[in-house]
């Protein structure tokens, strides 16, 4: 089980495949940025002419990011410091505001920690959150929302697109659903949004999660899509900026990257996402077909363009991560090694998924750099790989290691 | 995040595999967790004079499991039940805090397979 000299050193090729978790800033985002850094860096609620400007700049963005997700107007946009933020303030922001009509709150169980952990801290203050099953493919029960939707229900929180799976939920049916009980929908659109085409009033969204760096727009930055006549609590109280929602100065250059991103994805997103979706597929064929006991999560189509997510039985995902890291293949998985937590990805058990199988999970999300000579190359070193770890474990069945 | 030292084993893992007439079998941990790791010892005049094992967990499982393999080889039976986790991990550079619980089982796999042999034996008299 040695390896050779030449898997030993230092690998020349890097492929990066976990965009879901970083991805680089566009260039023309940068260029865009640098002003509002170095000659325009005033603070936009001063009345001067460099004040001025960078207001200018920020209503800008507004627009941009407006016009991706078709919103009614560029004043149901607020700039937050990031998705987590967005989650926060919406899910906080319309429960704390809505509390005599009523304390229920409803999500799914393969939502980002960000809402999970919302949802879990309010129910220390009076609330009630209830989290609803998946099926195996990770799509919302519909039958367990219309049965959980009582008249005390406030909002539901649902992601457009786990990242971690790519399972797109039907938004329309779920809206529908949740606005004839007259209760707010919130949808975490942070690894769809760029990815797919987003329209909030064709899907009849109430709250949008935008998050700036999952489009090639810089970290630090996200926003949150209020529907007009949507009254929150703030999170942050102060000098009153983005209508009194979110205090403090505005994060200029960052929100100035993030509105450039956006004009970009709405231009480059259909192509990208119909590029993207054939790599995908080419991927997905060549990390399965050559291996026996080896498995798709996640739906086959109504999936992310960018995500890829397989497990392998009998071995684990932190050892298969190690093994491309050294030939230069930068993924994730779903295991819990790799995290601070013992447990595996609540995502992938969510999906009905066994602690083994979720152990065994890797996920590759691609990104505009990607090319199909990056994943025929990541696909192929599988099989030694797999093959490797699969004599290591005691699990493996005799006659695979044969 | 690991050590030269962690990944050099985790790459090259030494006495990786098992043996069939082995003396004693200590299988320690849990797919749940993440982690699992079987030890085989084969012993001869109180020593250690074969040990492999078979792991299923992350790179540290991995790496201290071929670790303590090395440590434990020709050792005595008494010295191999001295052979402690810290062992393990201090003579691998250090673990990360995450992994010094959950993938740092290798020291109980080898005290198990030990007590294995010394109930074998013990039957075998009766």
């Amino acid at each position: 089980m040695l390896l050779s000299e030449t898997e030993m050193s230092t690998p020349a090729k890097h492929v990066y495949m976990d965009h879901a978790a970083g991805r680089p800033v566009d260039p023309r985002a940068v260029e865009a940025m640098l002003p509002y850094m170095q000659s325009s860096y005033g603070n936009p609620s001063s009345l001067h002419t460099l004040g001025q400007e960078a207001k200018h700049a920020l209503e800008e963005a507004r627009t941009r990011i407006s016009d991706l997700i078709n919103a009614e107007k560029k004043e149901t946009i607020i700039f937050t410091s990031g998705a987590t933020e967005s989650n926060n303030l919406a899910i906080k922001g319309v429960a704390y505001r809505n509390k005599d009509r009523g304390t229920r709150i409803i999500t799914s169980s393969i939502e980002h920690m960000s809402v999970v952990n919302t949802c879990k801290f309010l129910t220390t203050k009076g609330f009630e959150s209830v989290f609803l099953p998946v099926d195996m493919y990770g799509f919302l029960n519909l039958e367990s929302l219309e049965t959980a939707l009582t008249d005390k229900t406030v909002l539901v929180t649902i992601v457009y697109a786990n990242g971690e799976i790519g399972t797109i939920q039907p938004v329309q049916e779920i809206s529908k659903i949740v606005h004839n009980k007259n209760a707010y929908l919130h949808v975490d659109a942070t690894a769809t949004c760029g990815q797919v085409p987003i329209d909030v009033k064709n899907d009849g969204v109430d709250l949008l999660t935008i998050s700036s760096n999952d489009m090639y727009g810089p970290k630090g930055v996200g926003a949150l899509y209020i529907k007009e006549g949507i009254r929150l609590e703030p999170l942050l109280h102060g000098g009153g900026q983005e209508r009194g929602l979110r205090s403090g100065t505005e994060n200029v250059p960052g929100i100035v990257g993030f509105g450039k991103a956006a004009e970009i994805a709405k231009k480059e997103t259909p192509a990208e996402s119909a590029r993207l979706t054939k790599i995908r597929d080419r991927f997905i064929d060549g990390l399965l077909k050559p291996i026996p006991y080896s498995f798709l999560n996640g739906h086959p189509t109504k999936r992310l363009p960018d995500n890829v997510s397989v497990r392998y039985s009998f071995i684990e995902g932190e050892s298969m991560l190690l093994s491309l890291d050294m030939r230069g293949v930068f993924a994730s998985s779903g295991s819990a090694c790799t995290a601070k937590t013992l447990e595996p990805s609540h995502v992938l058990l969510a999906i009905g998924l066994k602690h083994e199988e979720a152990h065994g999970s890797l996920m590759f999300t691609l990104g505009r750099q990607t090319t199909e000579e990056d994943v025929d190359y990541a696909a192929s070193l599988m099989p030694d790989i797999v093959k490797r770890l699969r004599a290591i474990s005691p699990l493996t069945p005799k006659e695979l290691n044969k | 995040m690991y050590t030269e030292k962690v990944m050099e084993h985790f790459k090259n893992p030494r006495n990786m595999g098992e043996i069939p007439d082995a003396d004693g079998v200590g299988t320690v941990g849990n797919p749940v967790c993440g982690d699992l790791m079987t030890i085989y010892i084969k012993v001869k005049d109180n020593h250690l004079e074969d040990i492999k094992f078979k792991t299923f967990g992350c790179g540290s499982a991995i790496a201290t499991s071929s670790m303590i393999t090395e440590l434990a080889k020709g050792k005595t039976l008494e010295e191999g039940m001295k052979i402690s986790r810290a062992n393990v991990a201090d003579s691998l550079g250090g673990l990360p805090p995450v992994k010094m619980h959950c993938s740092n089982l290798a020291a109980d796999a080898l005290h198990a397979a030990i007590e294995d042999y010394y109930k074998r034996q013990k039957e075998a008299k009766k």
